[in-house]
Order: structure tokens, then C-alpha cells, then sequence
């Protein structure tokens, strides 16, 4: 999977970022189907298979169907989108992925009018992911977007980091990353995709509503019940490294419009 | 006092009369310099960059754990003592003051290194329950470590046995701050919770005779 063209500066904002090193990227992970550990993914995601690959897209689509891999990725534009990942833990880091706009694959599916949610599902594989044996979560992993949002130019499935093909631990070979939005929402090695009219089941939110919500914007005026949000530590900025939380995570020129007149203490 | 679970007496005399002739040439001293080794490694590892991704982390996390360690090995000397025969008790004093020093340097790492303002500090114990908790954990274990020397002990007397056993108090107060800071449903810290409430259970009434 080659690098494509480079995103112009519009969709690279906020400018100016400094990705972090491959090493960190792919040492600190939470992909808690490898278990708990920051460094359980690293350690246990190589026993995931990933090729070949399927996505099964179903629901509201005028095309439904079991994409292969590679019918997903015919004719999309693979470019690097330098983005910063906040973390719900209130960590951040800075990745520069590889992929491309989710709704050149919604529009290649045809989505049909009615269509409100996009829900998401991970892989779910107990004989390769040795941390699916323990409840921490109710497998499989599900996320989900609002139509406008999972349309929205920022959105991206990535297919890879630094040019190279995504690692397993990272969410290979397909992953969502929706930047404006805490990392957990980017869910990794999609094997299905639903429209639908109504609001999806989403892992965390599901789990536990009064901490995570379903749309889990990065805000830094919401706290987590446990823990604030309006800072967060820098992964790879050394000891002492701390920054502000940005509205948005910085995105919010861009995104801001999709959520005007809502309440965003209320749709955490 | 001895434990319902205490073997029987020859038993105990051929398991622990043994270890105690070792234990009573082995002094308590050394554990204050063993112990002060680990967080001076964590320190330099972090310093130097070995201590991966997420170094702050790293130490305030395994600084934590080794509190709970600690905290769990000062609760095992009295059991162990009732059950088998083997005494650790004038280790005691040593594990208790390493646990207090150890939850210090995980306070401080949270604080300076973590945290960094001390507006933010002070908001996150008045504001979040786990820090909430694990600030009154500490704060509890200060008295007991001002008094961990012996010249107290003579002083306040009956009192003084009164006073530390806030160290249950303490335990259980480490042990929640561990169960309710993680995400989702984890085992881990719901098995220290599990040990100290085990050794606590040990100490009822029902489970020990005079």
C-alpha cells in the first residue's frame, strides 16, 4: 500500500505538527482486545490475521455486500493526513496516517436516503486475541458516527503510518480516525459497516453512559467524571510535557458547524 | 491469639523454628536501602528515557503498585505469624515506612510531573473521587509513620495499637483508588482489593482464638 499524494494544508490543520516516532506510536496502544496493557498490543496484535481481509457493509446502502480488502481500496486516493490523537486518558500524540475520506467508500456504496448513523464493528477473534477472554468490554468493540460526521472531509479510514502498512496494533488493515473526537471512538480492524436509522450501540458509551458519550468530541470544558480533560500529557514530549486541550482537538474551524445549537455538556 | 487456620503447634515448631533461627541473624536495616533502590531506578530509568512510551506513567503507575505491595506484605506479617509459626514482625516498622515512602513518590511524580500546577493538584483531590480517596489514604498513613519509631510506641502505650490499625483504613482506601481509576471491567486491581480483604477478614474475631 503506497503513499499517495499529500493532503493539502486545509486538511492537515492544525499546522505545524510533529509527528511522533514510529516507536511511539506503535508501542503505546490501547486496543484492549490484546488486553489492558499500553504494551499488550504491541506484545500480542502480530497473532491477528489480516490478510486477507473483508468488510461486510450492510443497511441502508443501495449496494450491500462483503468487500474485499482490496475492492474497498480500488480507486481511493491513499494520502497522509498528519493528525493529533487525543486520548479520553488525556494523553495525546501526534500520527501521521495514511488513507482515505470514509465517504468516498460510503459514496461508492451508495448510501441510501433515511440513513442517519454509520455503526462500526471490530474483528472480533478469540483465538487470536487473547484479551477478548476477559469482560473488560462487551465484545465485539462498536463504534459509531452520525452521518454528517462520518461524510465530514476529516474523516478518514487509514491503512497505514509513516507510508508503511498499518500494524496490527495500530487497528491494521483498516481503521477509523475521526481526529476531532477522543481516540476510542477511532475504532480499529473494521469488519463491518451498517447504516441505519437509529443511534448504534457504541462499546463505551454502552458500557458506561455518565462517562463516555456517544458523540465524545474532544472538549475540554467536559470532564470525564473521573479525571479532567482540560489538559493533557504529551507522549514523547519527555518528562514535564503538558498542553492545553484544544476545543475540537484543534479541528474546531472545520467542525465545529456540526454542532451548532447543540448543547455540548449535554452530548458529551 | 492464634488464627482457626493455625497448624498444629508440632507443625508449626518444625516449619518455623528454622526460619526464625535465620530471620533472628537477619537485621531490618538493609530493607531501608533495598527499598529506597527501586524508585531511584525508576527515577534515572525515566531521566534517561528508558522507560518507553509514556515515562511519567510509568513510574507513577509502578510506584503505585509497589505501595500496594508493600502495604499487602505489612498486613501478611500478623497472619503468618498466627497460621505458621513464622515471625517477620521486626521487619514490620520497615515494610510499613517503605509503603508511606513509596505512595509519597507516587504523589509526587503525579504532582510535579504529571499534573504540574498546583491549582490543578488541589482540583483534582477536592474534584475527583479516586484521587480524593487515595490523598485521604496518604494522609492517614502520616501519623502512623510519625509514630513508627520507638520511643512513640512507649509513649502512647495501648493507644498506640488503636491508632495503627488505620493502616486497615489505609489498605482498603489504596485498594479502591486502583479499582475505580481504570477503564472498563479489569481484573487486576479487583485482586489486590481481594488480598487485602482477605488478610483483613483473618483478623475478625471469627477467625481468631485466643
Amino acid at each position: 500500500m503506497g503513499l499517495g499524494s499529500i493532503a493539502g494544508p486545509a486538511l492537515a490543520a492544525p499546522e505545524g505538527l510533529r509527528p511522533n516516532d514510529f516507536e511511539d506510536i506503535t508501542n503505546y496502544n490501547n486496543y484492549y482486545e490484546f488486553g489492558t496493557g499500553k504494551e499488550d498490543p504491541a506484545r500480542y496484535a502480530h497473532n491477528l490475521t489480516v490478510a486477507p481481509w473483508s468488510v461486510e457493509i450492510n443497511g441502508m446502502v443501495d449496494r450491500p455486500g462483503t468487500y474485499g480488502l482490496e475492492d474497498i481500496l480500488k480507486g481511493k486516493t491513499i494520502e497522509e493526513r498528519i493528525y493529533r490523537l487525543r486520548c479520553v486518558e488525556a494523553w495525546s500524540m501526534v500520527i501521521p496516517w495514511n488513507g482515505f475520506e470514509l465517504r468516498a467508500l460510503l459514496d461508492q456504496v451508495g448510501v441510501q436516503s433515511g440513513a442517519k448513523y454509520v455503526a462500526f464493528e471490530t474483528a472480533l477473534r478469540p483465538d487470536e486475541m487473547r484479551g477478548v477472554s476477559r469482560r473488560v468490554l462487551d465484545w465485539p468493540y462498536r463504534e459509531g458516527l452520525r452521518l454528517d460526521e462520518a461524510m465530514h472531509p476529516l474523516t478518514i479510514l487509514a491503512t497505514g503510518v509513516y507510508g508503511r502498512d498499518l500494524p496490527n496494533q495500530n487497528g491494521a488493515p483498516l481503521r477509523l480516525v475521526v481526529p476531532w473526537k477522543y481516540g476510542f471512538k477511532s475504532i480499529k480492524s473494521i469488519v463491518r459497516i451498517t447504516l441505519q436509522e437509529e443511534q448504534p450501540y457504541t462499546s463505551w458509551k454502552d458500557a458506561n453512559h455518565r462517562e463516555y458519550g456517544f458523540y465524545s468530541n474532544v472538549n475540554p470544558e467536559v470532564s470525564h467524571p473521573r479525571w479532567s480533560q482540560a489538559s493533557e500529557r504529551v507522549i514523547g514530549g519527555g518528562l514535564r510535557s503538558r498542553r492545553d486541550t484544544d476545543m475540537f482537538n484543534g479541528y474546531g474551524e472545520e467542525v465545529a458547524s456540526l454542532y451548532s445549537g447543540m448543547d455540548l455538556s449535554q452530548n458529551y | 491469639m492464634s488464627s482457626v487456620l493455625a497448624l498444629p503447634k508440632p507443625v508449626q515448631r518444625r516449619l518455623a523454628d528454622p526460619v526464625n533461627r535465620v530471620l533472628r541473624r537477619v537485621p531490618a536495616w538493609p530493607l531501608y536501602i533495598l527499598g529506597a533502590l527501586p524508585p531511584a531506578w525508576l527515577y534515572w530509568a525515566a531521566l534517561n528515557d528508558r522507560l518507553g512510551v509514556d515515562p511519567v506513567r510509568e513510574m507513577e503507575h509502578q510506584l503505585g503498585l509497589w505501595g500496594l505491595w508493600l502495604i499487602i506484605a505489612t498486613l501478611v506479617v500478623t497472619p503468618l505469624r498466627q497460621i505458621t509459626g513464622i515471625s517477620l514482625l521486626k521487619y514490620r516498622r520497615a515494610l510499613g515506612l517503605l509503603t508511606f515512602f513509596y505512595i509519597l513518590c507516587h504523589l509526587a511524580v503525579w504532582a510535579y510531573y504529571d499534573v504540574q500546577t498546583w491549582s490543578r493538584v488541589w482540583a483534582d483531590i477536592v474534584k475527583r473521587p479516586y484521587i480524593t480517596i487515595g490523598m485521604a489514604g496518604l494522609l492517614l498513613m502520616l501519623p502512623l509513620a510519625l509514630t513508627s519509631n520507638t520511643a512513640s510506641i512507649r509513649k502512647l502505650g495501648k493507644s498506640w495499637r488503636k491508632l495503627h490499625k488505620l493502616v486497615y483504613a489505609v489498605a482498603i482506601l489504596g485498594a479502591l483508588h486502583f479499582v475505580i481509576l481504570v477503564k472498563g471491567f479489569q481484573i487486576e486491581p479487583l485482586l489486590y482489593m481481594a488480598a487485602i480483604l482477605i488478610l483483613l477478614a483473618l483478623r475478625l474475631p471469627w477467625a481468631t482464638r485466643r
